[in-house]
């Protein structure tokens, strides 16, 4: 097992820089999950880890050797295709024994891990067909297993589910999750589905634009997002976005007025920039409580979708800005109706212009009441 | 309403005709030489449309003839040859062409377009040089050497277009596996190729089965003739008295392999037909 | 050009288009980036996989045509061709007391002639009854398959031999084409096709047609199965004529494939030796170039003289095809 180190890795396409002074530190055993919106490099990472993709700049280690210029079976990788990639025309048995083979492993190991492999993955009695003849479960095991059959160092999956059905997708997540406490090995994971990074990850790194964002176990990047990008990519529906006027309150905090919320204090520290400015002020669905509204008051509800476990409110700012608000479901609301909301400070994030989420007064005092107007 | 039904039998009827006239121009000339081969000599000259009583004298006259056997030999030699040969070098040169980026790629392919629009009549005396110096002449040798020149650039074109068509993360598997271009190329590629690679042998096949120029060039005697060549120079006493009914018969026994290939191949045929064409 | 280098295998094929022809901004600074072992290694392998057909073509193509070029600046002779003597243009042209050469014989005029009679008729022909077979081989009928079959055997004969049996059916006396045209009455005397100065390019012309026809048909087919089928049915609703719809919508759309098969076929029409060969021998009125450059090669032993007329036919197959690709670039060019 292995660490992998990137430091100020950089990767151009001609005159296209994909990824930018990427720095990163993997431990031995660590998994991790690369998400990011489409086109953001994600892949490109991985590939220029792999082996597959030549690094523009920077240094690349492995167990702090320098890897740049080792082909993939140097480094000791192995990877999952988000096609799969078996071969057709081979049995599971010879996909698996492939890159055994080509490692020149004599016979008996080759056949004595094969079967290992075969039976960790549950493709016992599988091994003599073709991947056509397979389920898209089961290609995706033998994919698996062919990366992991030659017990490499690091194991890298480009999107592997992307391809199976809801249900398979959960069934194979777990079985991957499963997979990394019985290896022990390092895990590097790209999706853009973030419950997939939410589940599987040990820390999650999101991409934008080529350059890390942010890092950090999955709570981490849902409680504490450093910006108003993570805020937006990670949960689901997406966390609410409200401009609003802050000025700044008491020792440390801010207070902020919302339209039609009214005036909360958060203990959070204004900059410069941002006193007396718009900032923005960021909401989970899940973390907004409606409340039956009298009057004229509050907003207006355009949509109630109904899941089963849960309902979504649609709502609308006066300024015309969309919400979204959970309910438990069935919920008491119809569309029509009115409703006011609240939400605990402490579970407000604020941005300032720039999208930079600004840092709490202090950990000890994030818990400052609020109080309504 | 009834004049609308009476349209469409019409234009049925006139679609059918146009079918069955386009069938008969495409088969009639090949059936006709079966009819005139099985056809005793004294009934040659007499035309008929169909055969009345089969006669295979003119097939005994022509298989008979060690020199026609021969021929078949030194046809069946270097077309097979040319085959192997073409799909080797080929299927090399695909996978450099259809897989690989580099510095120079564009201009190799400009050259084994270019080549394949030589006139072979340009290189001929050139060729002939290097075919004496080789010590070829007169020999299966010099025909496989010199076929290349016109099996090589369409085997490489189609192969490559076919070659393009894999998926990278095949090959990006491969090399995580740890598999070098070659063991690529022989454990991943040609497997999968097979398909491309029967449609392109195939056209080479029938290409080398086919060509006469350099043959007729190129070979000097009798036993070291192709079959077209030997089919061309088949004479009689003089111009006007060419044996025409052994002329059918060996017509016959040399188109019937390819009738029967391009029959059962079609779809292949015109897979790599358009394959080499489209993309040129 | 520099962003080829810097793209790696295999990602590099077609998938993203817009990634090569972009320069490298030379701000780049000291570390050039020179790609993975990986594809170092690819690029290595890829010119080691290329040599053995590099070489196959160096010594099948390259060298012979230069040797040809050479020759045709020289007295060669098929028996002495090592000592041939440097006679510069000679060969095509020279004034002694008269003119002298190639570009002087009339009988290479009139084979150039007849090259471009023979390649413009029967390509054209070729054209329009290959659309024609394309047409009947699109629609949905019973058979098609065996029909499709059928069409192919044409092409599949040797050319030889389909001279030969073309050239039984053309026999003046017994051929079965003059039985049938007497027959319905539309000659009252047999004709000599192949000897016939007047008939023998069209027999020719026949033959060719007959042969070549499926491979014009076969890609047209190929490029007719791939239209959109919502045109037609657009067409359809708004009740235009088929007539109509094939001129205004099929044609069009086929175009692209019609003309490269035209111009492969021109490209052989151009060099056609085997038909004529067969069917006339050297006969003076459907003598081609290559007919004339073999014959003086072969049968009159001069190659130099053979080699100049081989140069002359190359150059202009050469010319066709420099202008075709011209022509196909800049109608790509303005139609994306
Ligand atoms: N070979 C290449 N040449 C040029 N540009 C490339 C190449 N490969 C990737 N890119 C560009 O790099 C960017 C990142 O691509 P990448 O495939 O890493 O995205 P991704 O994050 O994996 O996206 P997705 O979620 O859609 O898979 C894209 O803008 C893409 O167009
Ligand atoms: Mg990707």
């Amino acid at each position: 097992m292995a660490s992998v180190t990137l430091e100020k890795v950089n990767k151009r396409f001609g005159s296209t820089r994909v990824i930018e002074d990427v720095s990163l530190d993997i431990s031995d055993g660590e998994f991790v999950v690369f998400v990011g919106p489409s086109g953001c490099g994600k892949s490109t990472l991985l590939r220029l880890i792999a082996g597959l993709e030549s690094i523009t700049h920077g240094d690349l280690m492995i167990d702090d050797t320098r890897v740049n210029n080792m082909t993939p079976p140097e480094r000791g990788i192995g990877m999952v295709f988000q096609s799969y990639a078996l071969y057709p025309h081979m049995s599971v048995y010879d996909n698996i024994a492939f890159g055994l083979k080509l490692a020149k492993s004599d016979r008996q190991t080759v056949d004595e891990r094969v079967r290992q492999t075969a039976k960790i993955l549950q493709l016992d009695g599988l091994l003599d067909r073709l991947p056509k003849a397979l389920s898209g479960g089961q290609r995706q095991r033998v994919a698996i297993g062919r990366a992991m059959a030659r017990e490499p160092r690091i194991l890298l999956f480009d999107e592997p589910l992307s391809n199976l059905d809801a249900a398979l997708r959960v069934q194979t997540r777990n079985e991957i999750a499963h997979l990394h406490e019985r290896l022990g090995a390092t895990m590097i994971y790209v999706t853009h589905d973030q419950v997939e990074a939410m589940t599987l990850a040990d820390r999650i790194v999101v991409l934008n634009e080529g350059h890390v964002e942010q890092t950090g176990s999955p709570r981490e990047l849902y409680e504490r997002p450093g910006s108003r990008f993570v805020a937006g990519f990670i949960g689901s529906p997406k966390m609410n976005f409200l401009t609003v006027k802050a000025r700044r309150e008491g020792g440390a905090g801010c207070r902020i007025s919302v339209p039609g919320m009214g005036e909360h204090v958060l203990s959070r520290q204004l900059n410069s920039d941002s006193e007396g400015g718009a900032v923005t002020l960021g909401v989970r669905p899940e973390h907004l409580k409606p409340v039956a509204a009298t009057g004229a008051v509050g907003f207006n509800i355009l949509n109630v979708e109904y899941l089963g476990s849960e309902a979504y409110l649609y709502l609308e700012t006066p300024d015309g800005e969309p919400l979204v608000c959970r309910t438990e479901a069935p919920s008491a609301f119809a569309r029509g109706e009115r409703v006011t909301l609240d939400f605990a400070p402490h579970q407000a994030h604020l941005f300032d212009h720039e999208g930079r989420a600004l840092p709490p007064v202090d950990a000890s005092e994030a818990r400052v009441s609020a109080t309504m107007s | 309403m009834s004049l609308r039904m009476l349209k469409s039998i019409l234009l049925k009827i006139g679609f059918w005709a146009l079918v069955a006239v386009l069938v008969l121009y495409a088969v009639f000339p090949f059936y006709y030489a079966v009819v005139t081969s099985l056809k005793p000599s004294s009934e040659l000259f007499e035309v008929s449309y169909w055969v009345d009583s089969i006669d295979f004298f003119n097939y005994a006259a022509v298989l008979s003839q060690p020199t026609f056997l021969a021929a078949i030999r030194n046809s069946v030699l270097v077309a097979v040859s040319v085959v192997i040969i073409a799909l080797l070098l080929g299927l090399t040169a695909a996978w450099a062409l259809g897989r690989v980026r580099f510095r120079g790629r564009t201009m190799v392919m400009m050259i084994v377009l270019g080549v394949s629009m030589f006139p072979q009549v340009a290189v001929l005396s050139g060729l002939f040089e290097v075919i004496r110096t080789l010590d070829l002449y007169n020999s299966p040798g010099g025909l496989i050497l010199s076929y290349t020149i016109f099996t090589l650039p369409f085997t490489v074109w189609i192969l490559t277009t076919f070659m393009r068509q894999l998926p990278d993360e095949l090959e990006e598997a491969a090399i995580v596996d740890g598999a070098s271009p070659w063991i690529t190329l022989t454990k991943v590629f040609m497997p999968l190729l097979w398909p491309a690679m029967v449609t392109t042998g195939l056209l080479a096949f029938i290409a080398a089965w086919n060509e006469f120029l350099f043959a007729l060039t190129f070979t000097l005697t009798d036993t070291q003739r192709t079959v077209p060549v030997a089919i061309a120079l088949i004479s009689g006493g003089s111009q006007y008295e060419l044996p025409w009914g052994p002329i059918m018969a060996a017509s016959v026994i040399v188109t019937v392999p390819l009738v029967v290939l391009v029959v059962i191949f079609q779809r292949r045929i015109v897979s790599g037909l358009t394959a080499g064409a489209v993309k040129g | 050009m520099a962003a080829q280098e810097s793209n790696d295998a295999p990602s590099e094929n077609a998938r993203y288009p817009g990634g090569n022809g972009s320069s490298r901004p030379s701000a780049e600074g000291p570390h050039r980036e020179r790609g993975t072992r990986v594809r170092r290694q690819r690029v290595r392998a890829a010119w080691l996989f290329l040599t053995p057909m590099l070489i196959g073509l160096a010594v099948v193509a390259g060298w012979p045509l230069m040797r040809t070029f050479w020759f045709s600046l020289t007295d060669a002779s098929l028996s002495s061709l090592g000592g041939a003597q440097f006679i510069g243009f000679e060969n095509y042209l020279v004034f002694d007391n008269g003119w002298y050469g190639i570009l002087a014989d009339p009988l290479w005029w009139q084979s150039v002639w007849n090259t471009l009679y023979f390649t413009l008729i029967s390509v054209s022909l070729e054209a329009v009854l290959g659309v024609i077979v394309a047409m009947v081989l699109n629609a949905r009928f019973r058979g098609r398959t065996l029909v499709r079959a059928a069409m192919l055997i044409p092409w599949a004969i040797p050319t030889v031999v389909s001279a030969k049996i073309w050239a039984w059916m053309l026999n003046d006396q017994f051929g079965i084409i003059n039985h049938m045209l007497l027959g319905v009455g539309l000659i009252d005397t047999p004709l000599s096709w192949t000897a016939d100065a007047s008939l023998s390019m069209w027999a020719v012309i026949m033959v060719d047609v007959w042969k070549a026809t499926p491979f014009v048909a076969l890609l047209v087919l190929a490029a007719l199965q791939m239209l959109p089928s919502d045109c037609y049915e657009a067409a359809r609703v708004d009740g235009i004529s088929p007539v109509k719809v094939f001129f205004r919508v099929t044609l069009p759309l086929i175009t692209p494939a019609l003309l490269v098969a035209v111009i492969f076929r021109a490209l052989d029409a151009l060099r056609v030796f085997d038909v004529i060969y067969v069917l006339t021998s050297n006969a003076a009125s459907t003598m081609t170039m290559s007919i004339y450059a073999r014959q003086q090669l072969v049968e009159f032993q001069d190659v130099g003289y053979g080699s100049a007329a081989s140069t002359l036919l190359f150059m202009i197959i050469a010319l066709v095809t420099v202008v075709y690709l011209y022509l196909g670039r800049h109608r790509l060019g303005g139609g994306k």
